[in-house]
């Protein structure tokens, strides 16, 4: 397992986990198309995050156009530039499906509102 | 030929250099000793003998450790390769620097055993229907004609034992040599168990 540990390492991205489930977080994903590339940003509430090690994933849903989207990303991907905070999410639990099912204002996260001590 | 004796650690996943996340068997490939050359004059073909994998000297048979004369380590597992390409004489090392410019490899293993099973895993068959009465539903069918001939051919699909069969792979694309951890990434799985046996050599398609 150590073998596969050290050829994963260096793989992985360092710190790089600068949001929680719930929030709301823009992806900055490379797009190579032949020989241009472009930067295409992905905005959408985290709903939840998958594995563990280089096979690491977390899940974005947005509303388009009124019609539900949902991508994967792999966290360690050299192809994700950045990943931003918008806004973050007070939530209940780790995997927020439930969102999947609900229209409207129901569908929303309330932001997270940290008072200061 | 070029193929040394080499062991299957596990899978794991790499981004390769569009960032594409790749599906990887991990190889690990320590030094092999070269043991013993065979010629075609000697012994009428042209060979080489690898051994690997550390063992104690007092857990080998005597006639076992015959074979490795007195200034040779006992090595776990021997392997003859046929026509070896690469310069070499017994006592030599060889290591994973010889898959540095090479791009596709064959691995040759053991392949993970099944059990005894059904013809529908064995042998793909497509079996029967399961609803509307249907009474046919995994079995192999008829195996044979009737009074002539008599007898059930040899060879005829049927139940039995799988797996555990030596098995080859070939053309993997060898994904990055890790000189430094002795470590072979081959795109896709490979026959076999983990810390399996596992004989890694240069493509030959």
């Amino acid at each position: 397992m150590d073998l596969i540990k050290a050829v994963e390492s260096a793989h992985l991205k360092e710190n790089t986990e600068n949001f929680s489930i719930g929030d709301t977080v823009k992806v900055f994903f490379k797009i190579i198309e032949g020989t241009t590339e472009r930067v295409q940003v992905f905005e959408g509430v985290c709903i939840a995050k998958n594995n563990t090690g280089v096979r690491k994933t977390f899940t974005i849903r947005k509303l388009s156009y009124g019609v539900g989207v949902e991508r994967v990303f792999p966290f360690h991907s050299p192809r994700i530039q950045k990943i931003e905070l918008v806004r973050p999410g007070r939530i209940r639990r780790a995997k927020l499906y439930y969102l999947r099912d609900r229209i409207g204002k129901a569908a929303k996260v309330k932001e997270l509102i940290k008072r200061k001590s | 030929m070029v193929a040394v004796i080499a062991e299957k650690i596990g899978m794991t996943q790499v981004f390769d250099e569009k960032g594409v996340l790749t599906p990887v068997t991990v190889i690990k490939i320590d030094e092999n000793l070269v043991v013993e050359q065979r010629t075609a004059e000697k012994n009428g073909y042209n060979s080489v003998v690898l051994g690997y994998g550390e063992v104690k000297k007092s857990r080998m048979l005597k006639p076992v450790l015959g074979q490795f004369g007195e200034d040779k380590e006992p090595k776990k597992y021997l392997k003859e390769m046929r026509d070896f390409e690469l310069e070499c004489k017994a006592g030599d090392k060889i290591g994973i620097e010889i898959f540095n410019d090479i791009d596709s490899v064959d691995v040759i293993a053991v392949s993970k055993g099944k059990g005894y099973q059904g013809v529908m895993k064995r042998h793909n068959y497509g079996g029967g229907r399961v609803t509307h009465g249907s009474k046919f539903h995994r079995e192999g069918g008829s195996t044979g004609q009737a009074s002539y001939p008599s007898r059930t051919f040899k060879n005829v699909k049927m139940a039995g034992r799988m797996g555990a069969d030596r098995v080859t792979v070939q053309n993997l694309k060898v994904v990055k040599v890790d000189t430094e951890n002795k470590v072979l990434l081959v795109a896709g799985s490979v026959p076999g168990v983990n810390k399996g046996i596992l004989t890694v050599r240069k493509s030959i398609k």
